[in-house]
């Protein structure tokens, strides 16, 4: 095993963007037979490498030698014909078309009359099978199957293209436990077969669970090549932020839920609010002053349950909305923001921020459309708001006329926790706040949401992190398959352990599906 | 997005087998629609059954199946090619100038095709080279073209007697009846739209270049992560479409036999009128030239039927605007029942 | 990259620099210097008694910039929504044809004028509802209405060039296309007035961070609270509006409606005329201030180009041309130009070194 020679030597990689470096010298190595991970914080540099080593970015400097020959990637196609394929987070494969002529595209099998369409089904059958997805009909189209099984028909398109090197980029954030294990059975198959897989994923537990060797990057320079039995968990993430594990503050331990005073009306009261197709009827009350956790694995129903709180999507009719004991109609953000909600999104890019406009701008756009937009926010209330924000939230560079798009992931995060307290809601519901920042926006970030329940404000905290949720929250909400479980009131006796045991041992009675 | 794809994944699952796409509604609506026209028309007019009736539809629109071809591949991948009109105008222009010079007409032909491959390619290299959006750069070839056209002529040209364009128009009678409305005739201008439909076709579901077309159709960004030359493959589309434009020139200015720097105002939309009708999503990904070939043919039929009912001409425009308008309305609400669309 | 230490002296020159507004200011005193060498009274100016205002060269290009203002005006808030409205030139048409048509057949002049704004308006709402309530595509609903405009023009003066030239009591329409205030064109007054309020209006309230913030991201603008519908139906409606104003410009001037020339091609300057400004085709932040100098600079184009005796049937291949040089010098790959270069050549400096 030591003697092995490595497929992938990337020695030195440098790559630059207008004003930053992106990398800084760093090098990698990949060998057959292995899974190994590129381990770092965000901004750490990880799909930066991976872009250069696809031949998506141009490096500055360095050298990149696959099987023996020196390559200069001028494009994705370029590295696939050096046999690197690449399986990234958003799924890469056409939805117009059919799963067979997804697995095939570019290496449709050829007659004399063309490409031959019986053959070209009958071998990306063969592939599938392979995947372990023999069950499916090459021609069913690719929309109508699940991401995670798309995600094997990607895998399935490396095999076609016989990928020395199989780049796995965050393939999990978007599968439940299950499709987790099925991915592994395959990545392990596929290992075995001789490729070297190169995996990223956040999750420590999957990295300890499947990975051979890991490279871990600082700040885009490279900090150390491991072998993952060999290293301790905290000794990897010391690595990774550059402090030792013992610095990582810890906020509080868990907490009881705040005493509900007799009488008291909670801030937001939902009977039997769903929408079909995305989350069955729910029953929840939320009381001013405390943090309610939704916990759940993604698809069950906690983002699309906030949402619905928020107006996002429109509630099916039925249901009853009432706040502070009046009976509302939250049909669509705008009316929410009136009525005194707000929610801050799990998909910053998208439906976050507005990137060329300034932090200024960014901050004060919810508050100037609750406003309507004839009556412009006065400038001295303005600069107060925002400086206001600025320094509560620790905004980094202190400078709001700067566009957001050019601020960290943590600092646009925080920019946006200040759209919504610009507004000053009674309830704020933060939909993974966390998800993506470094380790001290995260810390950071906690914080503010224990202060904003403490000044009496109703916080629903919606996470992929149980331990955080069960952190933070007076009560949590169990959500699966997009029903609520169950309604957890935290305490000592309450940990992860209780929340992943709701979740497997309740059966949800599948009468009356959403 | 995620959480639909995931949601359609669980219920379908288990469908095997039949598999209606909706996708397919608007085509099949523009063959209802096609058939009715015609029946409406025979029950009114009584000519609209004959073969001769068949035999003008073809030859006096074989020029908008060539451009209906052409502008389906753009369509495919999302975008447009809004100068086809301007390059019939530059074509024909130069073709006319060049035969009534004394030129043969072959080689006027192959000046004419060389022009559409170079409007084509100017177009290729303003898109991929430059990122500026196909409508865009279309656009501005568009009014290249046709500037380059006001400047050559502004006067209506006619070909010389006995050229050799004429090879092209002559009738060709398959079924010769006593009555010549009777009569099924075609000419070479249909041959050639025919092998232009036949081309689409085989360009579009037998080799790899046309699976790319869908597939930067589906997305651009999928397509080029997956390795697909989707840079190549968007000249090739324009540079087709391009080079049609001047082979519908070469058909229907050998037809007319005249040529005008204001000839071809306004194809582009009869074109895309074409393509839509047809069943091809504006925004991409879906479609066939069959579709727009029927999509050419009730384009085609709406002028007869306008002026038999006696509707002024003015309103032709109306007429098409709304049609279109209806069918993008149409592919707008199928995309939105499929569901798993943005 | 490379020359950010040659320039990075004074920041005030530095700015200037990179504003797209000095780079405007440059062409037009370009275009105008060529035009002063090629005719020598170019730069002349007279008092005309008979008109009651100032003639000469630059006066007609002041005149004839009034309808590129409002339609690129319109066209700038359009394409900040990262959208277009190619119907403007087709709207035009129709507004000067209702116009033209109204007053033959002995509409008071000022009904006939707020009916026409109306018609304009009427269609930029159309419009407006086919992009935001059903959700098309920008550019394939106005090309539909590109398309349908021109035969409702038709259809209003049944296929006719009306005249309404002879009409009595047209007056105050002739004023405002040939009528002079203070000497100045009114038409251009009118037309600068008009830009300076909508400015206004988006600069002073939140219109103008709203509809560039519907361009950059409209689902994280709809989660502010924001309703994008609302704002891409505002946008194409004033685009609408205002290409009625141009149309009844470009009417009343001559009092006679073309009604396959009225108007065309517009499109294509009012694009130009954004896009010089300096606005992206892509959409977000937007400059009226470019774009209305963009629309003078066009109207000096084609002042230009026949100072020069250039053939006008040239125009559109002309700005044509300007249009894609424009774009091709706003292309990213021309901007990294300097640095790709750097970038290869240290590879292969590299290179050797390993080989050495």
């Amino acid at each position: 095993m030591t003697d092995k020679q490595p497929i992938v030597v990337m020695k030195g990689i440098t790559i630059e963007f207008p004003g930053v470096k992106a990398l800084d010298g760093v090098d990698l190595r990949l060998f057959p037979g292995e899974v190994h991970a590129l381990m770092g914080e965000n901004g750490a540099g990880k799909s930066t490498m991976i872009k250069a080593l696809t031949g998506v970015y141009k490096i500055n400097a360095g050298t990149i030698v696959v099987d023996g020959k020196p390559q200069q990637f001028n494009g994705t196609l370029d590295a696939q014909n050096a046999g690197i394929a690449t399986v990234y987070q958003e799924v890469n494969l056409c939805t117009n078309l059919t799963v067979g002529e997804n697995v095939m595209l570019g290496h449709e099998v050829r007659g004399p009359l063309g490409i031959n369409w019986k053959k070209t089904h009958e071998a990306a059958k063969q592939y599938l099978a392979q995947m372990g997805l023999e069950n499916i009909d090459p021609r069913t189209p690719l929309s109508s199957i699940s991401i995670a099984m798309q995600q094997l028909v990607a895998i399935a398109r490396a095999m076609v293209i016989d990928a020395k090197v199989l780049i796995l980029d965050e393939p999990t954030s978007s599968l439940d436990a299950n499709e987790v294990q099925d991915l592994y059975k395959i990545m392990r198959k596929v290992r075995d077969s001789g490729v070297a897989i190169l995996f990223v994923s956040h999750f420590l537990d999957q990295i300890y669970e499947i990975c051979d060797r890991m490279t871990i990057l600082r700040n885009g320079r490279f900090i150390k090549e491991v072998m993952v039995k060999d290293t301790p968990r905290n000794e990897l993430i010391g690595m990774m932020i550059g402090k030792s594990a013992e610095e990582l503050s810890q906020i509080g331990a868990k907490k009881a839920r705040r005493a509900v005073d007799a009488g008291e009306k909670p801030i937001v009261s939902i009977k039997q609010l769903g929408k079909k197709g995305t989350i069955n009827p729910v029953d929840l009350d939320i009381y001013g002053g405390e943090v309610v956790g939704f916990a759940g694995l993604l698809g069950s129903g906690r983002t699309e349950l906030g949402r619905l709180l928020y107006g996002a999507d429109k509630p099916d009719a039925g249901g009853s909305y009432e706040l502070k004991g009046k009976t509302v109609s939250i049909s669509d953000p705008y009316t929410a923001l009136k009525n005194k909600i707000a929610y801050s999104t799990e998909n910053r890019r998208d439906e976050g921020i507005i990137g060329d406009l300034t932090v200024r701008q960014n901050m004060l756009i919810a508050l100037q459309a609750t406003r309507g937009m004839l009556k412009p926010i006065p400038k001295k209330e303005a600069d107060e708001i925002v400086a206001k924000y600025m320094k509560e939230l620790n905004v980094q560079p202190p400078d709001p006329d700067r566009p957001i798009k050019n601020l960290s992931g943590g600092n646009q995060q925080k920019v946006l926790i200040g759209r919504w307290l610009a507004t000053h809601p009674d309830l704020l519901i933060l939909d993974e706040p966390t998800r993506g920042i470094d380790i001290g926006a995260k810390a950071e970030i906690q914080q503010v949401v224990l202060d904003l329940a403490e000044q009496g404000m109703g916080v629903v905290f919606i996470s992929s992190e149980l331990e955080e949720v069960v952190r933070l929250s007076d009560n949590i909400e169990v959500l699966k398959d997009r029903h609520k479980i169950a309604e957890i009131e935290n305490g000592d006796t309450v940990s992860q352990q209780t929340i992943v045991d709701t979740i497997s041992n309740t059966t949800i009675s599948t009468g009356k599906e959403a | 997005m995620t959480t639909a794809t995931r949601k359609a994944a669980k219920a379908t699952k288990a469908t095997k087998g039949f598999s209606f796409n909706p996708q397919m509604i608007p085509t099949i609506t523009a063959v209802v629609i096609f058939i009715l026209m015609l029946v409406m028309g025979q029950a009114l007019f009584g000519t609209y059954a004959r073969l001769g009736f068949f035999s003008s539809l073809f030859v006096d629109h074989a020029y908008l199946i060539i451009l209906a071809v052409a502008m389906t591949l753009p369509i495919l991948t999302g975008g447009i090619d809004l100068s086809v009109g301007a390059i019939v105008a530059i074509t024909s222009v130069v073709g006319v100038k060049m035969t009534m010079a004394g030129v043969p007409a072959f080689v006027a032909i192959i000046v004419m095709l060389l022009l559409g491959v170079v409007f084509g390619l100017l177009a290729g290299v303003l898109i991929e080279e430059f990122n500026m959006q196909p409508f865009i750069a279309t656009l501005s070839t568009m009014f290249l073209a046709r500037g380059i056209a006001s400047m050559i002529s502004t006067d209506s040209l006619t070909l010389p007697e006995g050229n050799n364009f004429d090879f092209i128009s002559q009738d060709i009678k398959i079924i010769d009846r006593p009555k010549i409305s009777h009569d099924l005739t075609i000419n070479v201008g249909v041959i050639i739209a025919v092998l232009v439909v036949i081309f689409g076709y085989i360009l579009l579901h037998k080799t790899r270049t046309g699976r790319t077309i869908y597939a930067i159709g589906g997305s651009r960004s999928s397509a080029e992560l997956m390795g697909l030359p989707a840079k190549r493959t968007n000249y090739i589309i324009y540079l087709v479409s391009g080079t049609l434009a001047a082979l519908a020139s070469v058909v229907y200015t050998a037809n007319v036999g005249s040529a005008k720097n204001t000839v071809g105002v306004g194809w582009e939309l009869d074109a895309i009128s074409s393509v839509v009708i047809g069943g091809t999503l504006i925004t991409g990904g879906f479609g066939y030239v069959l579709g727009s070939v029927i999509g050419a043919l009730v384009r085609s039929i709406i002028d007869p039927l306008t002026s038999d009912f006696g509707v002024p001409a003015e309103w032709t425009t109306i007429v098409v605007g709304a049609m279109i308008l209806i069918f993008v309305v149409l592919q707008r609400a199928v995309t939105a029942l499929s569901g798993d669309k943005k | 990259m490379a020359d950010t230490k040659k320039k990075a002296g004074n920041p005030i020159i530095k700015k200037l620099l990179g504003s797209n507004l000095t780079w405007s200011v440059v062409a037009l005193l370009v275009l105008i210097v060529i035009c002063t060498v090629f005719s020598d009274g170019f730069l002349s100016l007279r008092w005309n008694d008979n008109t009651g205002g100032l003639a000469g060269p630059l006066i007609t290009v002041l005149q004839e910039s009034a309808r590129y203002l409002m339609i690129a005006t319109g066209m700038t808030l359009v394409i900040s929504t990262a959208g277009i409205d190619l119907s403007v030139g087709s709207v035009m048409a129709v507004s000067g044809a209702a116009a033209m048509q109204l007053l033959v057949s002995g509409v008071n002049v000022w009904a006939a004028i707020l009916l026409s704004l109306l018609i304009g308006l009427a269609i930029g709402c159309f419009n407006g509802m086919l992009v935001s309530v059903l959700g098309l595509q920008p550019f394939i609903t106005t090309l539909i209405m590109m398309l349908a405009g021109r035969g409702l023009a038709k259809v209003i003066t049944s296929g006719e060039n009306t005249d309404a030239g002879s009409v009595a009591g047209n007056g105050p329409l002739k004023w405002m296309a040939n009528g002079f205030i203070l000497g100045i064109p009114a038409n251009f007054i009118i037309a600068l007035v008009i830009v300076a309020i909508v400015a206004l209006i988006c600069r002073k309230t939140a219109m103008g961070m709203m509809i560039e913030s519907v361009g950059i991201n409209p689902e994280a603008s709809r989660m502010t609270g924001i309703k994008p519908r609302k704002i891409l139906f505002l946008v194409y409606a004033i685009s609408g509006l205002l290409a009625a104003v141009a149309g009844l410009f470009a009417t009343a001037s001559v009092m006679r409606v073309d009604i396959s020339k009225t108007g065309q091609d517009l499109e294509m300057y009012a694009i130009l005329a954004v896009v010089i400004g300096g606005t992206s085709l892509l959409g977000g932040k937007f400059s009226l201030a470019g774009s209305a100098l963009g629309a003078v600079i066009i109207a000096m184009i084609r002042k230009t180009i026949i100072t020069l005796g250039i053939d006008s049937a040239a125009t559109p291949a002309f700005f044509a041309i300007v249009v894609i040089v424009i774009c091709v010098m706003q292309a990213p790959k021309i901007h990294n130009l300097g640095a790709e270069i750097k970038r290869k050549r240290a590879l292969k400096e590299q290179a050797k070194a390993v080989a050495a």
